[in-house]
């Protein structure tokens, strides 16, 4: 608690703390838009959301050490991801889409772990960042820090969420996507083609999760493991936002990520992630309380 | 030979295979120590995830807690428990005589049990009202935010681990593990054999199959989902108290609570077949076996092919080696009185009435 003392004596913490929450509080949200998008369009909880983040990191990575400039790394990631969400939706997930959730979620987990132990085959398990090149603020007499890259990946999720709303209001594509998750037999009679959907929904989610890690790598760091918390974060933000709600995601986001840095601060770093995880079960027995006084479920 | 016969067979010769098998494979006895407890953990995955529907992604929770509880209560019953975890595997000062031993088993194994089925009846009252995934990712967060905890305790030594009692010269430990397991594995087969013999199975079975309907019908629904986790969890957490004392080590990641075995419990239930007395037995003893080859041809690509595993049985075999079975030969399934040319006609009788249902 002693942490929590310094917190109230020194101010300008709490705006380091605030601004770190927030920067990547919009990451959380970018790959959230990707879990909301597929949840809602396939009815998929895709578990392997993390380590899509964790594969686009490590592309900017190997971006890098090609000798191309990192921030190359972030449209290099979405497409390379892209293709590979394309990959899988032909090779694996076609196959679950009319399952049950619980066959989803468990084929997807086993997608998630192929993954991660791919990755740590090929790169170790050790942490890993990459240099962004960009410079460093100093606000407040120096006191408080902020790296451009994380403003950068605050702006980028923006933008990135912006381009999400508007495809899915105005394209083709978009409007298909959105008929299909209304209703995918509705959609198929009026001749979308929705298994071509559903293979864009998830690349584009792919995409999404891979542009997002290509900014953790550069504002933060990864490692093989790093898969599991993220997927958690984005059900959570979207459990708490609702599906098919964009601006209820990043502001979700921006909440878990402060939360979560000021636990971190206050509780201990070691402490974060069981706080992360502890607040992702009260927040489902929160809701479940809420319902049940309607005589409804979470289901 | 009618079914409950075969069945009585089929349990005696398990275990007889049981009791021998040490003598026959004397190099391989912890690995067979450890199967017997595999078979616990799908059974008792399975009477949540099987038998009443329930996909809980956090039975490794009470895995780790029977651990922990057990290796506390063994080391707690001689020395100051703070004390020896603080000296980082156990130090030379802390001996262990034969008698100690014994009785930190006879009281630790139970006591895991009972605190993790403790533990089941608090998580229970919070998560079971929630459905299907929810319930799911909810136990998956709470068993990551268990282990981080543990792994943040200095009194169970925290990151770094603890280790168990070590044993006197006079003890064989891989031996005694063994007939711990299969005294474990022989105990929950028959209590779960047992109890899917009661109407209690048909009342669970109709939470899984329409848990409104059977509320509706005026089944305790919850009293009944809080007693299948609760005998869940008390297996889990014997088995993971004998786990602990096999492995000589205990680490909050990587053995207690270990996510990759509360993965393994869920794929060996599937594998086998869900929601059936022998699949879960069936499918542990398939995969263990398979999960030993992988781990000694594979070198290290073990964990890719195991999530390859995960998908190919999850999207390809969702009925399970039961399921397959079941759909070859029907009359091994038929109504316990009738049998032979009966049962064929009995399973034809309902393949027909399936046919004329969907038609």
């Amino acid at each position: 608690m002693q942490n929590l003392q310094l917190l109230l004596q020194a101010p300008v913490f709490n705006i380091q703390l605030l601004l770190d929450g927030m920067f990547i509080g919009a990451v959380f949200a970018l790959a959230a838009f990707g879990m909301a998008l597929v949840w809602g369009v396939m009815n998929i909880i895709n578990v392997s959301q993390g380590e899509f983040v964790m594969l686009g990191g490590f592309i900017t990575l190997m971006v890098v050490q090609a000798g191309l400039s990192p921030l190359l790394g972030i449209p290099v990631a979405a497409v390379v991801l892209f293709v590979l969400g394309w990959a899988l939706y032909r090779g694996i997930i076609w196959r679950i889409v009319e399952a049950d959730m619980f066959t989803s979620l468990l084929a997807t987990f086993g997608v998630s772990i192929m993954l991660q132990q791919l990755m740590n085959e090929i790169f170790g398990a050790d942490v890993r960042t990459v240099e962004s090149g960009l410079g460093i603020w100093f606000l407040f007499d120096g006191m408080v820090t902020v790296t451009q890259i994380k403003v950068l990946a605050f702006v980028l999720s923006f933008v990135i969420g912006l381009a999400l709303w508007l495809f899915l209001k105005t394209a083709r594509l978009g409007q298909a996507i959105r008929a299909t998750a209304q209703n995918a037999r509705a959609a198929r009679i009026l001749g979308i083609d929705t298994d071509r959907v559903y293979a864009a929904t998830y690349a584009i989610n792919a995409a999404l999760c891979g542009a997002a890690g290509a900014l953790v790598v550069m504002a933060w760091s990864i490692h093989p493991y790093m898969g599991l918390p993220y997927t958690l974060r984005s059900f959570m933000i979207v459990i708490v936002a609702g599906l098919g709600n964009l601006a209820a995601v990043i502001s979700a986001g921006l909440g878990l990520g402060v939360a979560e840095q000021f636990a971190g601060f206050i509780l201990g770093a070691e402490f974060q992630l069981a706080f992360v995880f502890l607040l992702l079960v009260a927040v489902l027995v929160a809701r479940q309380v809420m319902l049940a006084r309607k005589r409804q479920y979470l289901k | 030979m009618n079914r409950r016969l075969r069945h009585i067979s089929a349990l005696t010769a398990l275990f007889a295979i049981g009791l021998v098998g040490p003598w026959l494979m004397p190099a391989y006895i912890s690995q067979f120590a450890q199967l017997w407890l595999f078979i616990v953990l799908a059974l008792s995955w399975d009477i949540m995830g099987g038998q009443t529907g329930y996909n809980s992604f956090g039975n490794i929770i009470y895995f780790g807690i029977g651990m922990y509880a057990s290796a506390v209560a063994q080391v707690g019953v001689v020395w100051p428990v703070a004390d020896y975890t603080a000296a980082k595997g156990g130090g030379t000062e802390f001996v262990f005589t034969a008698e100690q031993i014994y009785t930190g088993l006879a009281l630790g194994i139970p006591l895991g049990g009972l605190l993790a089925m403790a533990a089941a009846i608090v998580f229970g009252a919070l998560l079971l009202g929630m459905r299907g995934h929810y319930f799911a990712i909810a136990t998956l967060g709470l068993a990551v935010a268990i282990a981080e905890l543990a792994a943040g305790w200095d009194y169970i030594g925290a990151g770094s681990g603890m280790v168990t009692p070590t044993l006197p010269q006079e003890i064989e430990g891989p031996v005694l593990f063994y007939y711990l397991s299969l005294a474990l594995a022989v105990l929950a087969i028959l209590f779960y054999a047992w109890l899917y013999s009661t109407r209690f199975r048909l009342a669970i079975n109709a939470i899984r199959d329409d848990e409104d309907k059977a509320e509706a019908l005026g089944h305790h629904t919850t009293r009944n989902k809080m007693t299948a986790w609760a005998i869940s969890a008390l297996f889990t957490g014997m088995a993971g108290a004998i786990y602990g004392n096999l492995s000589g080590f205990i680490d909050p990641h990587d053995i207690a609570f270990n996510a990759e075995i509360g993965v393994w419990m869920i794929l060996m239930a599937i594998l086998g077949g869900k929601g059936t007395l022998w699949g879960p037995i069936i499918g542990a003893i398939v995969f263990f076996v398979s999960k030993e080859l992988f781990w000694t041809y594979l070198l290290g690509w073990q964990r890719v092919a195991l999530g390859l595993l995960i998908v190919i049985i999850v999207v390809f075999f969702p009925e399970g080696i039961m399921g397959w079975v079941r759909s070859r030969w029907p009359h091994l399934f038929a109504a316990p009185h009738l049998d032979g040319d009966e049962g064929n006609a009995a399973a034809a009788a309902t393949d027909e009435r399936k046919e004329a249902a969907n038609a």
